[in-house]
């Protein structure tokens, strides 16, 4: 076997040792192993998810080798589970593979209690009436759930967790935390020890600027009555005045301190979205809550005492003499440490107060939960009945209007809804055989009016490019439609069981006709 | 009936449809086009290369080639999914192949182990569509640029249906990637946007040098400063785990000495060798869509994507599509720089014209006239046959036409890099375009 290490580098770099670890330990069902189902399983399996159950109770057809790689001329007339099962073992020895020959369908009607040993299931290909089944079963037993279909060109992906928090973010673009506009005293007494008037050129030139702004900001902060720059004009002239500081062009620690300017105006306290989670019901613990809401009310704690959310601790690049930014990150790391310490001792009281041990939640985790303080995220998903029966009004109806850009994806939506209804009525998908195209083609429309009608938008209406084209497709599955599809689920799939970044909100529809796709928040 | 083998891409390509391309003829003739005539070259066979021959070859093509230069290493396991273990070692394009030759019943899959510039102009020419699935700008380019060069304009500037090459790029990192269709004189080339793809940051080396802050400062210290310093003369191997040792043990020394924190062999292969992470999911999905505009441009079954789809999945699940516009001036996908000069100028003459032209600066030129080498640098049996057509006037050359396009491959430097670059050019020789053609004479 290859050193997993180096098999995994690639992906090790993204989500590390723990996201990897994750994998490893996660046990994923996938029910129905088309194409959309084993190109979703197949990523998972090349990552090395810990081990995969393949269900499905189809034979091979001659048709199968037209979309599925998975299956092979010498499988035809044989267990589709079993084949794919075999190809998918083949990729990678330290999955454990295996499957068993059953309709998914069967399985949600007559032994609900057999899903709960997963970690995760992936449900491909399934009609609405079994979704809405699996979903309340999932959900009942606190089981992951991802829901992925193709359908012609077009197809859907929707994730159904009741709740997913995630500590580890990791957003792309997100303002380092600095605290330029409310040093705290270790960084303004180390600022203030600084001569930003040294006569030394190269020092003056290699003066970080962290230092140079808290500098100037108390400076600033003395002739203005305590206030810092505020008004455009204000800030203007702050910016200026580190200019005037400038002693020659290329001193690359003034640019970047006027650049960074804006760090010292911004408004002192927690964000918007961090507000919201600490005002969250979770957040009054009791003795059934998730170490996660634990953490958040100590969180809360310490933002009611200080007003701000405990520092992260790493500063970005900047230019520097070497002594001075080793010395200023080791100040940032000592504020963190503090920080972490006061969370700490909050979590371990809090723990205390809901009668559970207090030291039942790790260093590590506390730790990271600090460090990512700022970044928390919620992941709420209504369960697939409620966004059935009742989808939100003004959203649906912002989709159906928008000609520009969504009119085709919402088109999809609710064709995918219609064409469930027509093969309840009809027991075949529209334009699924030959020779009844036409009628089809009037009987869909009059089902997607009538769907339109029950989610509360009469008078809306599809195009009827888009009704034909639903017929046209017959309930095909596209070999590239399929492995786009289970592309995104197998991404969503790995950011649920990492618990790192975050996984997409709403229903992701598929426009294969222009890409022009969508997330509808329903 | 027995149950057909394409009962699903059947309903796409038999069935009439509303949201088509233009020019759609749903039928078995189109599906049999398909199978016989499309020609498709994959150029890459790693993470993206892999996904695309399967998805090719399940979606109706039967004709399909692959060119790679590079061989299999444990590393690409955990996405190419074409390879396994026992193939470390074995040149990716060969392999890859095989492997949907042996899954997928009646594709052909033709695999060039060699590098893109190896290949000969007219071997791009032979293929309806290419499909890239790169991981490095300087390729994309070249592609790009050999596409290109195929495209004629015809009196008034308008392309020539019959020569536009087109193509798919796809690329990715991480949790983000994108797709694009460039039909060459429709549609943006990759040079017309070549600002999407900034050049990478290095550090500066007086920082190297004199004020390492982080972990990267100290091994790119060791890798690109103290390499050559202790090795005089011996170039650096990044694939040499030796080599890489010891730059790692160098930036440890160098990181202790500044205190600074996080040197690890992980980074320091990361930081010296710009590994670009990488994973099995976001790969299937940007091919897959290039996969799926690829069928839609050889059979119009489908409108296509305009132009270009980028897909992020860091922060929730982004898809945008953005319809770029061509450069008008392109130097690559436009109708080629104009060169006036007189009838008597020789080819050798002309190369050194090419060396000083603003807008080509390419030194080291060869030359070819349709399909034609007028000139060869390279290899030396080429340059040795081609050497005497240099003091030849480059009219004579070109079969005394008074305008044609021709071909230059050549050096062109970007900021210290050379790369290697084709040019597309107009020529027109002055004073030969017609006989009362007298006022421009006077310039020969």
């Amino acid at each position: 076997m290859a050193e997993p290490k180096t098999k995994y580098d690639r992906q090790l770099r993204i989500w590390g040792e723990q996201g990897q670890a994750a994998l490893e330990k996660a046990s994923i069902c996938l029910l129905n192993c088309g194409p959309t189902g084993s190109e979703t399983l197949k990523n998972l399996v090349l990552g090395g998810i810990g081990s995969i159950t393949v269900i499905d109770g189809s034979k091979v057809e001659e048709g199968d080798l037209g979309n599925n790689f998975m299956v092979d001329e010498s499988s035809v007339g044989q267990s589709k589970a079993r084949s794919v099962c075999a190809f998918l073992q083949e990729l990678n020895d330290a999955v454990k593979a295996k499957f068993i020959e059953e309709y998914p369908e069967a399985l949600i009607e007559t032994n609900p209690s057999f899903f709960s040993q997963f970690t995760l299931v992936i449900a491909t290909q399934l009609v609405e009436d079994s979704m809405v089944k699996l979903d309340k079963i999932c959900r009942e037993a606190n089981i992951m759930l991802i829901f992925a279909r193709s359908y012609g060109l077009t197809g859907f992906v929707r994730i159904s967790v009741k709740e997913h928090a995630v500590i580890e973010s990791k957003p792309d673009h997100f303002l380092d935390d600095l605290r330029l506009n409310n040093p705290w005293p270790e960084l303004r007494s180390f600022a203030e020890a600084i001569d930003l008037n040294v006569p030394d050129p190269v020092v003056h030139k290699h003066t970080p600027y962290v230092v140079i702004l808290v500098k100037m900001a108390d400076e600033w902060a003395k002739n203005h009555g305590g206030s810092l720059p505020s008004t455009r004009e204000e800030k203007k002239e702050f910016k200026e005045l580190i200019r005037a500081r400038m002693r020659a062009l290329d001193e690359d620690n003034y640019k970047e301190a006027m650049e960074a300017s804006f760090k010292v105006f911004a408004p002192c306290g927690i964000s918007s979205n961090l507000q919201r989670i600490i005002n969250d019901s979770c957040a009054d613990v009791d003795s059934n809550s998730a170490d996660f809401w634990v953490m958040v009310a100590a969180l809360k704690e310490f933002i009611e005492g200080t007003g701000e959310a405990p520092l992260e601790g790493s500063i970005p690049d900047m230019t520097s003499s070497t002594e001075l930014y080793v010395t200023l990150q080791k100040i940032y790391q000592a504020k963190a440490e503090a920080d972490f310490l006061v969370i700490q001792r909050h979590v371990r009281n809090i723990l205390n107060r809901i009668g559970r041990d207090s030291d039942c939640i790790s260093k590590t985790m506390i730790k990271s939960f600090c460090k990512n303080a700022r970044k928390l995220t919620i992941c709420r998903y209504r369960p697939l009945e409620d966004e059935f029966n009742s989808p939100v009004q003004p959203e649906l109806q912002k989709y159906l209007t928008d000609e520009d850009y969504s009119s085709i994806a919402v088109g999809f939506y609710i064709l995918l809804r219609a064409v469930d209804r027509f093969a309840a009525n009809y027991n075949s998908f529209p334009g699924q055989f030959e020779g009844e195209m036409d009628e089809d083609i009037s009987r869909l429309k009059t089902i997607a009016v009538g769907l339109l009608g029950d989610s509360g938008c009469n008078g809306s209406t599809l195009t009827e490019d888009l009704i034909n084209d639903m017929c046209r497709y017959g309930a095909a599955e596209l070999h590239a439609v399929a492995a786009f599809i289970g592309g995104i689920a197998s991404q969503e799939v790995i950011k649920l069981i990492t618990k790192q970044f975050v996984p997409m909100s709403g229903t992701f529809i598929f426009n294969g006709v222009d890409h022009k796709s969508q997330l509808l928040s329903l | 009936m027995a149950q057909s083998r394409s009962r699903d891409l059947d309903k796409l390509l038999l069935r009439h449809g509303h949201l088509v391309g233009p020019n759609f003829e749903p039928g078995p003739d189109l599906r049999d086009d398909l199978r016989e005539y499309a020609r498709v070259l994959v150029v890459g066979a790693g993470g993206l290369g892999c996904e695309l021959l399967k998805d090719l070859a399940l979606s109706g093509f039967r004709n399909l080639e692959v060119i790679d230069m590079d061989r299999i290493e444990v590393s690409n396991l955990n996405r190419q999914f074409l390879f396994r273990l026992g193939d470390v070692g074995k040149p990716k394009a060969e392999v890859a192949a095989k492997r949907v030759m042996e899954r997928v019943a009646g594709v052909n899959i033709v695999p060039h182990f060699c590098r893109i510039e190896d290949k000969e102009l007219d071997f791009y020419n032979d293929f309806s569509i290419i499909v890239l699935g790169l991981d490095s700008i300087e390729a994309r380019s070249y592609i790009n640029s050999v596409a290109c060069g195929f495209l004629e304009y015809d009196s008034d500037d308008n392309p020539r249906e019959e020569t536009i090459k087109p193509m798919v790029d796809g690329g990715t990192e991480g949790f983000k990637g994108h797709a694009r269709v460039i039909v060459p004189g429709v549609t943006p080339c990759f040079e017309c946007t070549i600002w999407l793809f900034p050049p990478q940051v290095k550090f500066p080396l007086c920082t190297l040098a004199e004020t390492p802050r982080t972990a990267a400062h100290c091994i790119e210290y060791a890798h690109l400063i103290k390499w050559d310093e202790v090795h005089s003369g011996k170039t650096f191997d990044p694939d040499n785990p030796e080599h890489m040792q010891w730059v790692y043990s160098e930036a440890v020394k160098r990181a202790e000495l500044f205190g600074i924190p996080g040197v690890t062999y992980s980074l320091t292969q990361g930081v010296v060798k710009n590994i670009i992470p990488a994973i099995a999911s976001t790969n299937a999905i940007i091919s897959a869509a290039c996969a799926l505009e690829t069928l839609k441009i050889a059979s119009a079954c489908s409108k296509t994507l305009s132009n270009y789809l980028t897909y992020n999945g860091v922060e929730g699940l982004h898809t945008k599509v953005t319809e770029f516009v061509k450069d008008k001036d392109c130097l690559v996908c436009g109708p080629g720089v104009l060169m006036e000069m007189a009838a008597s100028v020789t080819l050798g003459e002309f190369i050194t014209l090419l060396e000083d032209h603003p807008k080509l600066l390419l030194s080291r030129a060869s030359v070819t006239h349709r399909g034609k080498n007028l000139y060869m640098q390279a290899p030396p049996v080429l340059e040795e046959m081609t050497r005497s057509n240099l003091d030849l006037p480059l009219f004579d050359l070109m079969d005394k036409v008074p305008k044609d396009v021709v071909h230059v491959t050549g050096t062109t430097s970007k900021s210290d890099k050379k790369t290697s670059s084709l040019r597309k050019l107009r020529v027109v020789f002055k004073g030969v375009d017609g006989v009362s053609d007298m006022d421009t004479a006077g310039g020969a």
